[in-house]
């Protein structure tokens, strides 16, 4: 049996310890490339694409409020920008993003913390059944406003 | 001894079986910048094997060709490898099984290569041993079990065959060499649910790390393509629950922080 420690010492990083590196790891292509993969690496893929996603449309609606500031005249032009068709489909894509982002990390979590471990994957179909849903609905409703 | 199986009864056949498959295999030898790929054509039968091609390829086409495989039941682990960017054991993976007509294989991924199919399994180890822990038993034995009245069965966490093919298919290992992996936290979960002699809290107190239970990103690619059924994705989660329930309980100040 391995030598047992005390549970002090350097810890994990392999490289503080001066271990040898594997220089043939795959790097970031491992995490986008979901040829043979399953369920589980699309949903890492794409929480981690709409996290980024929300997080550049945070400073873009940052960006947008700032109109505001500068008087009615250029936030009614926005507002009639956000009233075209295409800007409105941008709509249903930050509303995927969020329900995606957000549905998917209430599984992280209560899986995370070793809930439903065993039905992790009927909770994500049936939170994305949820979402699709609720995307469906936004959608109408954003079209109907336009 | 036994006589040989004529061709025609012969399920793992690799010739005179009248149906070739195309086989793109991953090279690589020392001094080559990057791999690259080189086709075979095999006869198959409805039986054969990845790993019955492979040898086939080796013996009756390219003695250059390198693998590294042992068992033939998939008990020894040395055969992952990525078939068609699937990770799995050649040896139990039969070619008519397999989607497309041009089968893919390359050496698993995450790991120094060594050779064409074959990589160096110094870091896989060092994820065992480097930890100071002790990980890895002196013995697998189980005295005779019966399953329990009410229980399905025996969930099998300690028979890891050390094939590698979680860390290939993990994509935090793919970035960080210093997460501890899916098979080293499955063997410390399995210490843990079982300490025999091994002192349980600092292999508890070892997974509670940011290099350890909690870098997981929960894609479960790890328990989707192990061939033990070891479960690794799960363990993770098992170790988990045991640190956030220990860490509110020393909120509360009735258990012990790991």
């Amino acid at each position: 049996m391995s030598e047992r420690a005390t549970g002090a010492g350097p810890g994990l990083d392999l490289r503080a310890r001066g271990e040898r590196i594997s220089p043939r790891r795959r790097g970031a292509w491992g995490w986008v490339d979901v040829r043979g993969r399953r369920l589980g690496q699309w949903a890492f893929i794409l929480n981690r694409l709409t996290g980024l996603g929300l997080l550049v449309y945070l400073f873009l609606h940052l960006g947008v409020l700032s109109m505001l500031a500068v008087g009615p005249g250029a936030w009614d032009g926005f507002v009639s920008t956000a009233l075209t068709p295409a800007f409105l489909a941008l709509d249903v894509v930050l509303i995927f993003g969020l329900l995606f982002h957000g549905l998917n990390g209430l599984r992280i979590t209560l899986v995370g913390l070793g809930l439903v471990v065993n039905r992790q994957q009927a909770l994500f179909v049936a939170l994305m059944v949820f979402g699709a849903i609720a995307l469906l609905i936004a959608g109408l409703r954003i079209f109907a406003v336009g | 001894m036994s006589s040989p199986v004529e061709p025609a009864n012969d399920t793992h056949a690799t010739s005179g079986t009248g149906r070739s498959v195309r086989f793109r295999v991953s090279r690589f030898k020392r001094g080559d910048r990057k791999p690259h790929y080189q086709d075979y054509a095999v006869e198959v039968a409805p039986g054969t094997t990845v790993l019955d091609a492979l040898t086939a390829i080796r013996r009756d086409q390219d003695p250059t060709l390198i693998l590294r495989h042992s068992c033939y039941h998939a008990s020894c682990g040395t055969c992952g490898m990525r078939v068609n960017d699937t990770e799995v054991l050649a040896c139990v993976t039969e070619v008519a099984g397999l989607d497309g007509g041009t089968v893919k294989v390359d050496p698993i991924a995450n790991q120094r290569l060594v050779a064409d199919l074959v990589t160096d399994m110094v870091d896989f180890y060092d994820k065992f041993t480097a930890v100071d822990q002790p990980l890895v038993r002196d013995s697998d034995a189980i005295p005779a079990a019966t399953v329990p009245p009410g229980v399905p069965g025996f969930t099998r966490f300690e028979n890891c065959i050390e094939c590698g093919l979680c860390l290939s298919a993990c994509p935090i290992v793919a970035t960080d060499p210093r997460y501890l992996g899916p098979a080293g936290l499955a063997a410390a979960q399995r210490v843990l649910e079982e300490p025999r002699e091994a002192d349980a809290f600092s292999v508890l107190r070892l997974t509670d790390d940011p290099q350890a239970a909690w870098r997981c990103h929960l894609a479960f690619e790890c328990t989707a393509v192990c061939p033990s059924n070891v479960d690794p994705a799960g363990a993770i989660m098992f170790l988990r629950r045991r640190l956030a329930s220990d860490r509110v309980k020393s909120i509360f100040g009735s258990g012990r922080r790991p």
